[in-house]
């Protein structure tokens, strides 16, 4: 029996680690190295074909516009993800809160401020509906957000025709909302560029440095062994969809104030775009891992190839089919870099 | 004194059948308690009773000779009573430190904000396994699926450990080890019990228990069949009980209303 009191021999071993092995470790130990990697390539790879174009503040604006709104949803989706749960109704949310605002402030001519917060509102309700129904119920999230995805895209087209007697409603925003929500920062770099990284920076707080990320990951690595721990798992959960129905929301909202107007159709492509970035970030689908950085990486991944195809003068159908494979390639990629965490166990005090 | 946790005459019924029935244990601060007994003999329904998610049909739990009645796992957590499941009860994507604390993370002022202590919970998790005889783990930022199936009872027994338990429920911990990894647990045992921890050791392995053991107790059917101290029976004799355990039990049972008639 060898209890060992004296911290000589770990110290030793840690300073033959410091050398070569522990940055590594350290490397492969966080999700987000094989984004980082995915990033770094497809920025290169447009960067080679799409040239100076590509490169250009136009360029730039182009992707980083297609991420920041992407990003405002994708973050919140990717926390969700990773406790372990899916929220597919962000699409119909968009839709929902940009009719509410159109329809609040352009057709019924109330208050800017009112249309913005009921707009807000029907976000944090669909979360909460969300979040109600999988924690009571033990239906899996996937269906419970595919069928308030479907309920509440039928119940805003239905409304907005009932109300307007249209589709689509216009909107004339005042300018402090259009400077807080919707303008052009240089004439091309939309403001939901800040509010994305408003968004990410307090989220990456939160999961990183509060004690509510701890509870994330513990109720996505282990649902019942969180409960047991104390852990609110239900109120975790619950929160999380709020979160998430916020994020789309107001991605709903800059994107009325933007454009000047919502349409019911709007917002459905961020269903599984958001997934996506999430999953290409390194979140793992199951739950229990990921990081706010990897879903960043993600969604900048999504958005420079979803833009770069335009500056290779190449045909932008292709743009979906390089989507399809990054997307095989980062899971694949990120498969190897957790087995490495997992397999990275020092053997270097062994005495047995 | 009395016994840290005794039970009396605890019978479990679930809808038309006895799991348990007439189990009477007693154990105390720093011995380890063995509950042996085949697969299906009640041991899990035991634990349950014990760790709060069963409450018993018929018979009384003390603890510290108070009488208590356990409505749900907390009720037993704030008895000091902790269960470690055969795989950990641990987060494997999480990294040691985190996991260590989950649901009751140290925080430090920052600023305006209060912030995880990441650094102080990965120095205690790596100290307090260190203390159970953990000497490999050196880095709190591991991923805890990174560690041995040894290494992770370890930390779930550490964290039971620091955060109060006085009576430290292993189930099955050696059943899914090697022969190293086991011993590495038998050892953690041993530790725990120099703390003054009462251990109840659910296993079903002979040598296991009689390699830790200071009392036994060996459940058939649901019933208490026998109940000794350490060196009062042979390896044989526990093994011969536990594998024709059903016939004995029942010829024990009759031999015993035949002496009572007589």
């Amino acid at each position: 029996m060898t209890v060992d009191s004296s911290p000589a021999v770990p110290a030793v071993a840690a300073g033959r680690d410091l050398s070569a092995g522990l940055s590594l470790r350290d490397v492969t130990r966080r999700p987000e190295s094989g984004a980082l990697i995915g990033t770094l390539a497809v920025f290169a790879f447009f960067g080679v074909f799409g040239g100076a174009k590509f490169l250009s503040a136009a360029g730039s604006a182009s992707w980083l516009n297609v991420a920041a709104e992407l990003g405002i949803i994708a973050v919140p989706v990717g926390l969700l993800m990773i406790a372990g749960e899916l929220d597919l109704s962000v699409g119909s949310v968009v839709a929902a809160s940009s009719m509410t605002l159109a329809i609040v402030s352009g057709h019924l001519g109330g208050p800017m401020i009112l249309g913005i917060l009921l707009a807000l509102a029907v976000g944090l309700a669909t979360g909460l509906v969300n979040g109600l129904i999988v924690t009571r119920t033990n239906v899996p999230s996937f269906v419970v957000t595919l069928a308030t995805l479907s309920a509440l895209s039928g119940l805003t087209l239905g409304l907005s025709r009932a109300l307007t007697g249209t589709a689509s409603v216009s909107l004339h925003p005042d300018p402090a909302s259009k400077a807080i929500f919707g303008t052009l920062i240089g004439g091309q770099f939309e403001v939901a560029i800040l509010w994305w990284i408003a968004v990410a920076a307090g989220v990456a707080w939160m999961l990183q440095e509060s004690r509510y990320g701890n509870w994330i990951f513990a109720v996505g690595g282990d649902k019942e062994s969180a409960r047991a721990t104390g852990i609110p798992t239900d109120k975790v959960k619950i929160a999380l969809y709020l979160g998430s129905g916020l994020g789309a929301a107001l991605v709903g909202v800059i994107q009325t104030i933007l454009y000047n107007g919502a349409q019911v159709a709007n917002g459905q492509s961020f269903v599984f775009n958001s997934i996506i970035a999430v999953v290409i970030g390194g979140v793992l689908l199951t739950g229990g891992y990921g990081s706010v950085v990897g879903v960043i990486l993600g969604t900048l991944t999504f958005a420079i190839v979803n833009q770069g195809i335009y500056y290779t003068g190449w045909n932008a159908d292709w743009a979906a089919l390089i989507l399809g494979i990054l997307l095989l390639v980062a899971v694949l990629m990120n498969n190897t870099f957790r087995r490495l965490a997992l397999a990275a166990a020092p053997r270097t005090n062994r005495r047995a | 004194m009395p016994p840290l946790l005794k039970l009396h005459d605890v019978a479990k019924s679930y809808v038309g059948t006895n799991a348990l029935s007439g189990v009477s244990l007693e154990v105390d601060a720093g011995k380890v308690l063995c509950l042996l007994g085949d697969n299906g003999a009640g041991k899990s329904t035991l634990i349950k009773i014990l760790s709060g998610v069963h409450t018993p049909t018929s018979g009384t739990i003390e603890v510290n000779g108070e009488p208590v009645r356990f409505a749900s796992p907390r009720d037993a957590s704030a008895q000091g009573i902790a269960t470690v499941h055969q795989f950990g009860g641990t987060f494997p994507l999480m990294s040691v430190g985190r996991s260590f604390f989950v649901g009751a993370e140290p925080m430090k002022r920052w600023g305006p904000l209060l912030r995880f202590d990441k650094k102080l919970a990965g120095e205690i998790a790596v100290r307090e396994m260190r203390s159970l005889g953990i000497t490999r783990v050196t880095d709190g930022r591991r991923l805890v699926g990174s560690l041995s199936g040894g290494e992770r009872q370890a930390l779930a027994i550490a964290r039971a450990v620091y955060f109060g338990a006085t009576v430290l429920i292993l189930d099955e911990p050696t059943a899914a080890l090697g022969v190293k990894e086991a011993t590495h647990v038998l050892r953690i045992i041993m530790q725990a019990r120099k703390k003054g921890i009462a251990v109840i050791f659910v296993t079903h392995n002979v040598l296991h228990a009689m390699s830790v053991g200071d009392h036994f107790a060996v459940l058939i059917r649901g019933e208490r069949a026998d109940d000794f101290r350490k060196g009062e029976r042979t390896r044989e004799q526990i093994t011969d009980l536990m594998a024709g355990g059903e016939a004995m039990a029942a010829l024990e049972s009759e031999l015993a209303k035949m002496q009572e008639l007589s």
